[in-house]
């Protein structure tokens, strides 16, 4: 692998980029001792308000902070229209499919998507099938992974619909960088991101029920306290503050769903759900989950309570429906994908199976239900002994994989122990959907803070930076 | 709120306040386990403070089932670090930071930070190291962190539910506490035969008294000395005693009172209140002993835990 | 030919504490099919509940029951009049909402192991590997397999730990059916539903006409019936009440609740053939 790696500050062809001006001049006027001064500040802060994130897959800390790098990421605002134009057309595409998978199946009868892909799949819920979702949206809110390998070439990675996370991190972010650094701040115009509270909880309260003739009561549902992303959910429901509820604390009668309040019983309409499908209702899915409601579906089904993201959703979010995508753009709005795919093996077609596994020292390899990085194999960073093992896995069951080239990330200065310096970066922007759908300025940088890593993830030891837009 | 979360705080509040008595009861079996001799009229081994301090934190068939004697290693142990014991010192300060966790955003920064440093601190503890000379230190300790708690609840919260449902916690489980002491050690100290107001141990007198920290407030009451028969008196009916059975009922009546104006509904739990509240303001000690110091100790108790399902039907589920 | 069946269930569920709360999804209401005719059908709920009607997602007639009450008992009353007809197995829904590949999903009681794969593969391996033989030999590898043994399993039993303990009810031998049947490519599917007493070998006990089977899709011929248990194809003495994926999609009763402590079950049943009073 051998093409240029894409700085986006243009620090490896010595031509600063003029959105990163204000940051060179601002670099060179600071010490590094007060950047390591700030740097410690910062993870005071998030630690003081608790904002930690459970590790998967290591027996330490579970008060652990997900690393947050004081340098921003800038992005100016004519490459941030072009991002939008093609986030709202994705999701507005994703939306269609969803309806249709829980609907009349258009994309099978047409031959554009075997059936099996859809009623064979995991992620499939059937008891979604016919059941229709006010503004027929399923994906209130989405955040769509993408990266960069060019000045304008941004693709899609991942479109994570189910419950995806993150905000927090962003919000969070920009308030520790607006207090650490006042002076950068301020020689930027910077489109805000505070109110995305405010925009959830319309947007939320958007999507009531039809027949809800009142104030729409919307609540936050979690897990609990032992879920790694539990800081968000409390921190969300704090911030647009409406109740944070537990499966326990809510109950079905009469196909209405209301919550245990110390005045009696309470009416929900709109419940943005932070537990997976499986676990939301006994009585639907699994019979052991103490986290659920039971009977939720019956009111959901019955139109009295809506859920954010809507139950099956994640039939978007599977890594094999991933391919199908751009055709899904033409198909349901008859437009060309404004952002491209990843270019995609899907393991389960022979053909293309093949060429992964006579390819696999260059390919990046996925499992289709997997998330946060694991069940992966890198090519290029793999030993000949792992590629094996995993060629193994791979011809055990071929529909369980897809195979993307690795891709030249871009990179992004970063404060590391040896000063600054490029560290691969992905953008995970946040996408709400109501009556319109908004795309918030910014989003999520995570940063992969080991030099020449390509892992990103919180969970396996990224970071994250504050993104910035700059307005015109 | 919902529900749980008010379940939440009440408990914090009852866990809270079971480890400070927990606390006092031992420093002062502790010192009275260091007096020489037993009382007049009272048997060998009835009178064993440390089985009786069992008997007042209700955790005596707990104990018999890991234990053969209620020694004071063996008791202190069980009672101030036990995990098995849910009301050791230890689990109830576990308890109360666990159900913090889940209510941390109706907590005040104060209340959380005091907990969790308690709590901290607790878990670096080594109990070797409290044998003896170490452990009054220890519940010196435990009683300063309750008392700070306890007065950042007063001084920092805001005036609404949340704080009420605290207080209804801390009233309900300190009118148990001063209950079972008071039955515990009376019936203890005062066996069938001996008469009321005889002779008996001044030290066993005074050892109730400190138990519930009100040893100088009944004399600044009572001029004359102690007196089994005012010292019932003083913890049952005299409402300037804050820890008396009256006051405790009365502080209930109050938050629910307050509940009941913010929220606009009156419960089966307000009538209830209302009505122990009146039989203790209007009664009169000489019917309590007529009727039997025990069985209206026992009543009491029985009723305040009634009181405390009722709360939590009207409220916490 | 045709048959008449009268059918009288009385189900009571009795707690040791007051249930202060209860949801309970029943599905004992049963539809036309080219098979069976419901000439009047009536359930009762206790009075102090909230029921509504509706249909499930496989169009199964589906009461959800609602209880706010404190109660200490729960009693379902099911009484109807219905008429059969023979149909040799083959089953004719009002409609299907699913394609017949839908039902080749497995669901957690119904995940194959190394034990079911091979036993598929055997009676694959035994058959003309035409679907309707490949059904029956199944079939009859299955009954093989497990012993009908009342008390060893119990309603969370799987397919695979059912097969592994040798011996189950009706449930477990249809769960086999259908986890073998899945796993060589034929889709297959839960029914419940009363079998008259008397009619054959198995369910001949008062008390025992609730019962389970299971069906596959046959090319040309579409849902057929194989009670399992029985080793026949399901007759005129079989009245289909709801199917689906497994047992907890089709289940008579299914629910929750709070409180209550522990739970009694007293079950009644009289089935008559015959027309009878109204």
């Amino acid at each position: 692998m051998s093409e240029a790696i894409f700085d986006e500050m243009g620090l490896n062809n010595q031509e600063i980029r003029r959105a990163y001006h204000g940051l060179r001049d601002w670099l060179k006027e600071t010490p590094a001792d007060i950047l390591a001064l700030r740097r410690e500040e910062a993870e005071t802060f998030f630690r003081r308000i608790g904002i930690t994130f459970a590790v998967y897959g290591q027996g330490g800390d579970p008060e652990r902070i997900i690393p947050f790098d004081i340098i921003p990421r800038i992005l100016e605002a004519a490459e941030w229209r072009h991002i939008t134009a093609g986030l709202v057309q994705r999701v507005r595409a994703l939306n269609a499919f969803i309806g249709d998978v829980y609907g009349a199946q258009e994309i099978v009868r047409s031959g554009i998507m075997p059936a099996d892909q859809i009623i064979l799949n995991a992620t499939y819920r059937h008891q979604m099938q016919g059941v229709a979702v006010p503004n027929g949206i399923y994906t209130h809110i989405s955040g769509i992974d993408m990266v960069r390998v060019g000045l304008e070439e941004f693709y899609v990675l991942e479109d994570n619909v189910r419950t995806p996370s993150g905000v927090s991190y962003m919000l969070e972010n920009r308030e520790i960088t607006m207090r650490l650094f006042p002076d950068l701040f301020s020689r930027h115009a910077v489109a805000p991101v505070d109110h995305y509270c405010d925009e959830l909880l319309a947007t939320l309260s958007s999507v009531a029920p039809r027949n809800c003739d009142r104030d729409p009561t919307v609540v936050v549902m979690t897990p609990g306290i032992y879920n790694s992303a539990y800081y968000e959910h409390s921190f969300l429901a704090d911030q647009m503050g409406v109740e944070l509820v537990e499966g326990p604390d809510l109950y079905v009668m009469d196909d209405k769903v209301f919550m245990r309040t110390t005045r009696g019983p309470k009416r929900v309409d709109v419940i943005y759900r932070r537990v997976d499908d499986e676990y939301l209702d006994p009585l639907a899915f699994r019979a052991d989950s103490a986290l659920g409601v039971a009977g939720l579906m019956n009111a959901y089904r019955a139109g009295n309570v809506n859920l954010a993201n809507a139950v099956g959703a994640g039939i978007a979010d599977d890594k094999s429906t991933y391919t199908f995508v751009p055709e899904m753009v033409e198909f349901y709005l008859g437009e060309k994908p404004i952002l491209n795919n990843v270019p995609t093996y899907r393991c389960a077609d022979p053909s293309e199976l093949k060429y992964v596994l006579d390819n696999i020292g260059e390919l990046v390899i996925k499992e289709t239900h997997g998330s946060g990085g694991y069940g992966m194999l890198i090519g290029p960073k793999s030993t000949r002994a792992e590629q094996e093992a995993f060629a193994k896995r791979v011809k055990a069951s071929p529909d369980k994989y897809i195979a993307q080239p690795t891709l030249a990330l871009s990179t992004c200065p970063t404060f590391v122990d040896e000063g600054i310096a490029p560290r691969h970066v992905d953008l995970r922007p946040f996408v709400l959907a109501g009556q319109d759908i908004r795309v918030v300025p910014g989003g999520l940088t995570r940063v992969a803070l080991t030099e020449g890593s390509l892992v990103v993830n919180s969970s396996q030891g990224g970071g994250t930076k504050d993104t910035w837009v700059l307005k015109d | 709120m919902l529900s749980r979360s008010a379940d939440n705080l009440y408990w914090i509040a009852r866990y809270m306040e079971r480890a400070e008595n927990l606390s006092r009861i031992l420093r002062v079996t502790d010192r009275l386990s260091l007096m020489p001799a037993s009382a007049e009229g009272v048997e060998e081994g009835v009178g064993n403070e440390w089985h009786s301090t069992l008997v007042v934190s209700d955790c005596e068939k707990g104990f018999y089932e890991k234990y053969d004697e209620a020694t004071a290693e063996n008791v202190i142990s069980y009672l101030a670090f036990d995990p098995d014991n849910l009301s050791s010192i230890r689990s109830c300060i576990d308890a109360a930071r666990r159900n913090a966790r889940s209510v941390r955003t109706a907590l005040t920064s104060e209340q959380w930070e005091s907990l969790n440093s308690t709590w901290l601190e607790l878990s670096r503890l080594k109990e070797s190291r409290l044998r003896g000379g170490g452990l009054h230190g220890f519940l010196d300790w435990v009683k300063e962190r309750t008392l700070m708690f306890h007065g950042s609840t007063v001084a920092t919260m805001l005036r609404r539910d949340s704080f009420h449902f605290m207080q209804l916690g801390t009233f309900i489980e300190r009118g148990d506490n001063t209950a079972r002491i008071l039955d515990v050690k009376y019936h203890v100290l005062l066996p069938e035969h001996a008469e009321v107001g005889g002779g008996l141990d001044y030290y066993q007198w005074a050892s109730i008294l400190r138990a519930v920290s009100g040893y100088r407030s009944y004399h600044a009451l009572y001029k004359k000395g102690i007196k089994p028969w005012f010292v019932a008196e003083f913890l049952i009916m005299r409402e300037e005693m804050p820890r008396s059975l009256v006051a405790c009922t009365a502080r209930v009546k109050d938050c629910l009172d307050e509940l009941a104006e913010e929220y606009g509904q009156r419960h089966e739990s307000h009538r209830m209140a209302g009505r122990r509240y009146s039989q203790l303001r209007f009664g009169r000690v000489d019917d309590v002993f007529r009727r039997g110091l025990h069985d209206f100790l026992e009543e009491f108790i029985d009723q305040n835990n009634k009181l405390g399902e009722e709360i939590s039907r009207s409220y916490l589920m | 030919m045709s048959m008449r069946i009268r059918i009288f269930h009385e189900t009571t569920y009795t707690y040791e504490e007051p249930v202060t709360y209860s949801i309970q999804a029943l599905r004992m209401r049963p539809l036309d099919t080219a098979a069976q005719r419901i000439l009047n059908w009536t359930v009762e709920v206790p009075n102090f509940g909230i029921v509504t009607d509706k249909r499930d997602v496989y169009d199964n007639a589906l009461q959800m029951l609602y209880i706010e009450r404190p109660h200490q008992q729960i009693q379902l009353r099911v009484s109807g009049e219905v008429e059969t007809f023979e149909t040799h197995g083959i089953v004719a829904t009002a409609g299907e909402r699913f394609p017949p590949r839908f039902y080749l999903r497995q669901s957690e009681l119904t995940e194959p192991d190394e034990a079911i794969m091979v036993l598929a593969e055997k009676a694959q391996a035994a058959s003309d590997k035409m679907p309707l033989d490949l059904a029956h030999s199944l079939m009859s590898h299955v009954r093989e397999a497990l012993d009908y043994v009342v008390g060893v399993t119990d309603v969370a039993t799987t397919a695979a730990e059912a097969l592994a303990n040798g011996s189950g009810v009706c449930q477990d031998h249809a769960h086999i059916f259908i986890s073998a049947a899945r796993h060589i490519g034929l889709p297959a599917r839960y029914v419940s539903g009363y079998l008259m007493a008397g009619a054959d070998e198995v369910a001949g006990t008062q008390g025992e006409a609730a019962h389970a089977w299971a069906e596959a899709f046959i090319e040309d011929l579409g849902w057929v019936g194989f009670d399992v248990a029985n080793r026949i194809s399901p007759g005129m003495a079989h009245l289909r009440i709801a199917s689906g994926l497994d047992y907890l999609e089709a289940a008579p009763i299914r629910g929750q609740r709070r409180g209550g402590g522990s739970e009694s079950l007293d079950v009644r049943v009289r089935v008559a053939e015959g027309a009878g009073q109204q």
